[in-house]
């Protein structure tokens, strides 16, 4: 039992992890209704943040926080101008055709780069034990992370002037831009914000666990599980659907084979689609 | 004036080019894991056949039948795919004219280009296909040199009785042919043994978070972990173990612990044990090439980083086809077959012998395995043979 308790937990520790990636996902479509697959290399970018931070220059490994949060908005908006401004209000297979290709130009370029070779940043910080089971220091601190910037995002966007006009674009462009609100200056710092996002989750994965260039296709999936979960578009239940899912794992391991828990995600994913189409947490917003 | 120093010119470059005109070219093909899972393992398999090829090319060449043949290599990156492996090997035989093969990296890329090999009946060694199924299915031009997976952690499970036969053993494999190979053959060891299993788990090539897998490991009441897969997932595993404090006595995992690159885990690393098909400490007599030392030497000096037994592997793979060929006088693929079957060698690998029955032809019958450790020496990490005792550099840290 104490087991089951223990796997739950850090499934809940990592699934806050899972819910930040997803909320930079689930952003973007929210606002501009632009399915982002770049979202895998952009958190695999991320982990190499971390690596230049702490291997590189030497740095302690959390203050790659802030700069990931910085350097993923440059990027985002700068990504926003190339891929994604020409092809928002075109059909959606457009901007997925659009960032697909980008995917593939930013794993090729950290192919270049950093090989496919594993990379391990060695972060190691007191955690708490339980009887036999130890919930590590760098699990606690990214889920308080992974939180505490969801905590932020929800401040900006319903506490701010830009966050309102975020919510206005993404609720009708149209009347947004009437009202005098400059969207297309929106919709490229709203990508730059999911941007952002999905960088900082890709530098707390790191501290976790070791990663390669293709580390971040696994991550996607989870996202897109996440979002469903959570509802498309919906930042907050990107978080909660993240927590959910990594409660689901960690309550199912216990009594299945590790290999079955892929299966059981996507069983999920299907269920969530056809009986909550807005989300297990759609009931919050109405 | 002018016009004789031209035609003395030209005289000269024609008498400069007659050597060469002589002197023909051996092609090789393979493919690489350039990227990928497997580049890991992948590429220090492809130095080893660099570092052969080019120390055979500065030596002259393979002389064979009054020739003399210049090694060129055809080599394509396969991104650790097996469709990839599928067209490339296809590609390699019948537009670029490869003469001999070596085999990809991993059993399943392996299996995948030992289909198109005997298809076009090409002699193709392999290196880094331990898998046994692959030698069983009426193959007759594939030369495995690795031991076979069912080999791999016959070692641990002897060393881990000596040290303590009432181990709890919890098994967590990947979920890959060789893996899974290696985990059914040494479960029934173990069982045999007596050892007390308390977890069987694969898991997914994708696993990329092996938490709760450790909860259960924990849950089980193990004391000893056998298993692992590749580089990526046994570097994960191995962090993970340490991060969560597991209260493991003994860890032996395939693969990723034999890489250099493991030490970059620094502490979490200490006691992880691994199989290995060979370790540079090893003091075999070879019967032809250079020994363990000499072969460590230049490989270090050539590439910057002490080679693991992929690269060991790799490099052997090219000498045997040499010695082949050297022994049948000729390139004929029949004749060097023939002599890669009555080969029973010892190189800086160790021994080398084929299977020559047609139910498993190919299979390597001569070759043994060692099991390394890493310990702590002096403040630096480094690999430690363990087992057998005949080959220990080192005392089991348990």
């Amino acid at each position: 039992m104490i087991g089951v308790l223990a796997s739950i937990i850090d499934g809940v520790l990592v699934g806050a992890v899972y819910g930040l990636a997803a909320m930079g996902l689930t952003l973007i479509w929210g606002v501009m209704r632009v399915i982002n697959l770049t979202h895998g290399a952009i958190i695999v970018f991320g982990m190499f943040a971390l690596y230049f931070f702490v291997s590189t220059l030497g740095l302690p490994a959390y203050a790659a926080v802030p700069f990931s949060l910085v350097f993923g908005f440059g990027f985002g908006v700068a990504l926003y101008w190339i891929a994604a401004h020409r092809v928002i209000d075109r059909p959606i297979l457009m901007s997925l055709l659009a960032t697909f290709s980008m995917n593939m130009v930013l794993i090729g370029i950290g192919t270049a780069l950093f090989s496919t070779s594993p990379y391990n940043v060695p972060v190691s910080l007191p955690g708490l034990r339980w009887q036999a089971y130890t919930f590590t220091g760098t699990h606690i601190v990214a889920a308080v992370i992974a939180v505490a910037i969801a905590g932020l995002l929800y401040l900006l966007l319903y506490r701010t002037r830009i966050g309102k006009a975020i919510r206005a674009v993404a609720g009708n462009r149209d009347a947004a831009e009437l009202c005098g609100i400059p969207t297309t200056q929106v919709l490229s710092f709203a990508f730059g914000l999911g941007i952002a996002l999905a960088f900082v989750s890709g530098t707390l994965i790191a501290t976790l666990f070791p990663f390669t260039v293709l580390s971040g296709q696994a991550y996607q999936v989870k996202s897109f599980v996440v979002t469903v979960l959570g509802g498309l578009g919906n930042p907050a239940g990107a978080l909660l659907g993240g927590i959910t899912l990594g409660l689901i794992e960690g309550a199912a391991t216990p009594f299945m084979p590790v290999s079955w828990i892929p299966i059981v995600e996507f069983v999920l994913f299907v269920i969530a689609l056809l009986a909550f189409p807005r989300g297990i947490f759609s009931f919050s917003r109405s | 004036m002018n016009a004789n120093k031209l035609c003395l010119f030209i005289a000269a470059a024609f008498l400069a080019a007659g050597p060469a005109v002589a002197q023909e070219t051996l092609t090789i093909g393979f493919t690489v894991s350039q990227t990928g899972k497997l580049n890991n393992d992948s590429i220090a398999q492809m130095r080893g056949f660099e570092l052969w090829r080019d120390q055979v090319n500065a030596a002259g060449g393979i002389k064979a039948g009054g020739k003399t043949y210049k090694i060129n290599f055809v080599s394509y990156d396969d991104e650790s795919q097996n469709t990839r492996v599928q067209q490339l090997y296809t590609r390699l035989i019948s537009e670029d004219n490869a003469q001999f093969l070596f085999s990809p990296y991993s059993s399943g890329l392996v299996a995948t280009a030992a289909i198109i090999s005997e298809q076009y009946g090409k002699v193709m060694l392999t290196t880094g296909g331990a898998e046994e199924k692959t030698y069983r299915l009426g193959n007759k031009n594939l030369f495995q040199l690795y031991s076979p997976a069912g080999q791999y952690l016959a070692g641990a499970v002897q060393a881990l009785k000596q040290i303590n036969a009432n181990a709890q053993i919890a098994f967590v494999y990947k979920d890959d042919p060789f893996s899974k190979a290696v985990a059914i053959a040494t479960r029934e060891l173990a069982a045999k043994q007596g050892f007390k299993l308390v977890l069987d788990e694969s898991y997914s090539p994708d696993t990329t978070d092996f938490g709760p897998i450790i909860n259960k490991v924990i849950s089980a009441g193990a004391t000893a972990l056998i298993g692992g897969g590749h580089y990526p997932d046994g570097a994960t595993l191995t962090r993970q173990l340490f991060d969560q404090k597991a209260g493991l006595k003994w860890v032996t995992l395939l693969v990723a612990p034999d890489s250099p690159n493991f030490a970059t885990l620094g502490e979490a690393a200490v006691g992880i044990s691994v199989p290995s098909q060979w370790e540079p400490q090893v003091a075999f007599k070879p019967d032809f090439g250079p020994s363990a030392a000499e072969f460590t030497k230049a490989f270090s000096a050539k590439y910057s980083i002490e080679p693991g037994y992929h690269a060991a592997g790799g490099y052997t793979a090219g000498l045997l086809l040499q010695h082949a060929i050297e022994q049948a006088g000729t390139i004929d693929q029949e004749k060097v077959a023939d002599a890669l079957n009555k080969t029973d060698a010892t190189t800086l690998f160790g021994r080398t012998k084929f299977s020559t029955e047609a139910k498993e032809h190919g299979l390597q019958l001569g070759h043994e395995m060692v099991l390394a450790q890493w310990q702590m020496k002096g403040g630096k990490l480094s690999k430690e043979v363990i087992w057998p005792k005949s080959a220990k550099t080192a005392e089991i840290l348990y």
